[in-house]
């Protein structure tokens, strides 16, 4: 459900409506993270990807005055986004894909790989925990290094999982407003969410457990 | 499904755990996952890892905007105040 418009929102577009600099700049700044990640769905490099995010702001610019708020401002600029983004993935002759946001879950990626449990024949434990996950180290979880850790795994993860994962964990955004912003179902939302937290789980416990 | 409430494998429950921290599990499945959780120390802990996940990916940075790109937008943005 699209939330309605709020009143930080009317007070963000009558502020950019006129032509307040600090509110651009102050927008600019707490999106920047997050168009990235979502341009990165579409287009491959990551320049590219920064010049679809500065088209987006041009855009901006020269729509806020008919803004309708038919949608939250956040909405309104994320599809802006998109459809800058899909524009220029059809110009670089990018098949888009479509698949990763309608059907994440068509290939199978299982959150921990199968070595770890038990065969289903297992005459008493089928799909048991063979090797179980251990706890961690209280101690080292604060290190610098398990944090530069985190951000590799999600560097690595596929965009739309990277996506996900950026809006909902390290931006903080609702399940709701990453769907509106990704134009995605809850469902879908989900499988990419659980796929993205498990890569980057599974990258701590081998961080983990090679240490210990 | 049908009437038989089957045990939920160690297997079965890392693909539930994301849907159960959503809050999105029907109720029945919960049920059957917090009922396997209470007598299995491994997927406690793969549940307190999970959790501790989330954790830490709150503290990634995210990416930021590069100068060369903030000026860009100043510059932008000046022109169609100009306008």
């Amino acid at each position: 459900m699209e939330q309605v418009v709020s009143p930080d929102d009317s007070r963000l577009v009558e502020a950019l409506r006129d032509r307040d600099e600090r509110v651009f700049e102050q927008l600019t700044r707490e999106y920047h993270a997050a168009l990235l990640r979502v341009a990165q769905i579409y287009v491959t490099s990551r320049a590219v990807a920064e010049e679809v995010v500065q088209e987006t702001w041009l855009g901006v610019l020269n729509g806020i005055d008919r803004f309708e708020a038919r949608s939250s401002l956040k909405t309104w600029i994320f599809r802006i986004l998109t459809n800058i983004a899909k524009t220029r993935a059809q110009r670089e002759g990018r098949t888009l894909p479509f698949s990763a946001l309608d059907r994440p879950g068509t290939v199978p990626e299982p959150a921990v790989g199968p070595e770890r449990f038990l065969p289903p024949d297992h005459e008493h434990w089928p799909g048991h925990w063979s090797a179980r996950p251990e706890p961690w180290p209280e101690d080292r979880l604060l290190a610098a290094e398990a944090r530069s850790l985190v951000e590799e795994a999600i560097d690595a993860l596929p965009p739309a999982q990277r996506a996900v994962i950026s809006l909902r964990d390290i931006e903080g955004w609702s399940s709701d407003e990453t769907c509106n912003a990704l134009g995605l179902t809850e469902t879908n939302q989900r499988v990419l969410l659980h796929r993205a937290r498990s890569k980057v789980r599974q990258a701590l416990e081998d961080y983990f457990s090679e240490a210990a | 499904m049908n009437g038989e409430i089957e045990q939920l494998s160690c297997q079965e429950l890392v693909e539930l755990v994301t849907d159960y921290l959503e809050g999105a599990l029907p109720a029945a499945d919960r049920d059957r996952l917090e009922e396997h959780v209470a007598g299995c120390d491994g997927c406690r802990d793969y549940i307190a890892q999970m959790w501790t996940t989330v954790a830490l990916t709150s503290e990634a940075r995210p990416v930021g905007l590069t100068p060369e790109a903030e000026e860009g937008l100043l510059v932008a943005f000046r022109d169609w105040k100009a306008t």
